[in-house]
């Protein structure tokens, strides 16, 4: 009787040799905060109230109305870059209608609160889309839609792609899925009020999801 | 103009060879012979359609220039073929004989770096102009990385 070789097996990848997710890592370790440049006297004051002796009553119930307001008309400025729009498109349309959350695709990011990276970033296209989330003015928010934007997905391995949108703008939420149905476009969407129904201050980022983290 | 025409014009250059086998027509061209053969082709064979211009990197024999002509009218396809050789990577432009070339040869020199000859603008067009390397290249590693964004 003829015994055949064993199949080779593609051994499992070891977190070690997967030389891109190291460099990732010292990425994040060196990125500096970015937060608002601006609200540093109006973070003084209000830590001032805080600290205050019954003071927190007043900023706890400001925070709750000013996070109310901000997420419920949260925009999202409007910007398509590969497949994943499409779907995006069919989310901000009138059959699953973002516009009762309170959400209008706006077409300026200086009015907008949130970008949604929708689709591959190339690495011609992201100091592009850099600009882009720097015009928008705080608070601001990014929401990374598809395995594209995730991580790199199919052309993670190519040669120019960026390897996950996070390497050039922090981002708050990742909606996976290739490209993602607008039905989880909307949880994400709805993910991402609850992180900033939890936002406390500009530049820091929110607690953490207990339903996704 | 027919297919068996065409062979039989072409086979009547020297040092061109012609491939045997079924349409389209398979020439293979001395890369320095480029130019006027191409001229020839759209001339003579009246191949006006220039469909592709694109490379092979065969690793240690060098690079190979491949064009695909077509004649509309009567159904006649030319392939041009020609191997540059061991570590050469130039090449005779065709961009003076087709102008659709002219885009082509750019994208093939963005992503091989080979450099056409008389072509009249030979800058990338895809990558960005500070791009180093040529990824389509075989010796090209996959993970270069491209600071900041890699």
């Amino acid at each position: 009787m003829e015994i055949k070789p064993p199949v080779p097996q593609i051994p499992a990848p070891v977190w070690k040799d997967i030389k891109d997710l190291q460099e990732w890592q010292e990425l994040h370790k060196s990125r500096p905060a970015t937060g608002d440049k601006h609200s540093s006297l109006f973070e003084q004051v209000t830590d001032g109230i805080h600290a205050f002796p019954g003071g927190f009553a007043v900023t706890t119930v400001a925070d709750n109305f000013l996070n109310w307001a901000r997420k419920s008309s949260v925009w999202p400025v409007s910007f398509g870059l590969a497949c994943c729009a499409i779907e995006m498109m069919a989310t901000f349309a009138s059959r699953f209608d973002v516009e009762r959350l309170g959400m209008v695709p706006w077409a300026s990011p200086r009015h907008s609160d949130l970008m949604i990276v929708s689709g591959t970033v190339t690495i011609k296209m992201a100091p592009m889309l850099q600009r882009i989330y720097d015009q928008m003015p705080d608070p601001k928010w990014a929401l990374s839609m598809g395995s594209c934007a995730n991580s790199g997905g199919p052309f993670r391995h190519g040669y120019h792609v960026v390897k996950g949108v996070d390497r050039v703008i922090p981002v708050d939420v990742y909606v996976p899925g290739c490209p993602p149905p607008p039905e989880s476009l909307l949880n994400g969407l709805l993910l991402l009020q609850e992180q900033i129904s939890t936002f406390r201050r500009t530049g820091r980022r929110a607690a953490p999801n207990e339903k996704v983290d | 103009m027919t297919y068996d025409r065409a062979r039989e014009l072409l086979s009547q250059i020297t040092g061109v060879t012609v491939a045997d086998g079924a349409p389209p027509l398979t020439v293979q061209v001395p890369a320095e012979q480029l130019a006027a053969v191409a001229a020839f082709i759209k001339e003579t064979i009246g191949c006006g359609f220039f469909a592709f211009l694109t490379a092979i990197d065969l690793k240690a024999d060098g690079l190979e220039v491949v064009a695909f002509v077509d004649n509309l009218e009567d159904g006649v396809s030319v392939v041009l073929r020609a191997k540059l050789g061991a570590g050469n990577t130039s090449c005779p432009s065709l961009a003076a004989v087709y102008r659709g070339a002219n885009w082509m040869e750019r994208e093939c020199y963005d992503m091989f770096g080979i450099r056409f000859e008389g072509h009249p603008d030979l800058r990338r067009i895809l990558l960005a102009d500070d791009w180093e390397g040529h990824p389509l290249l075989k010796s090209y590693a996959v993970d270069t990385p491209h600071p900041p964004f890699r």
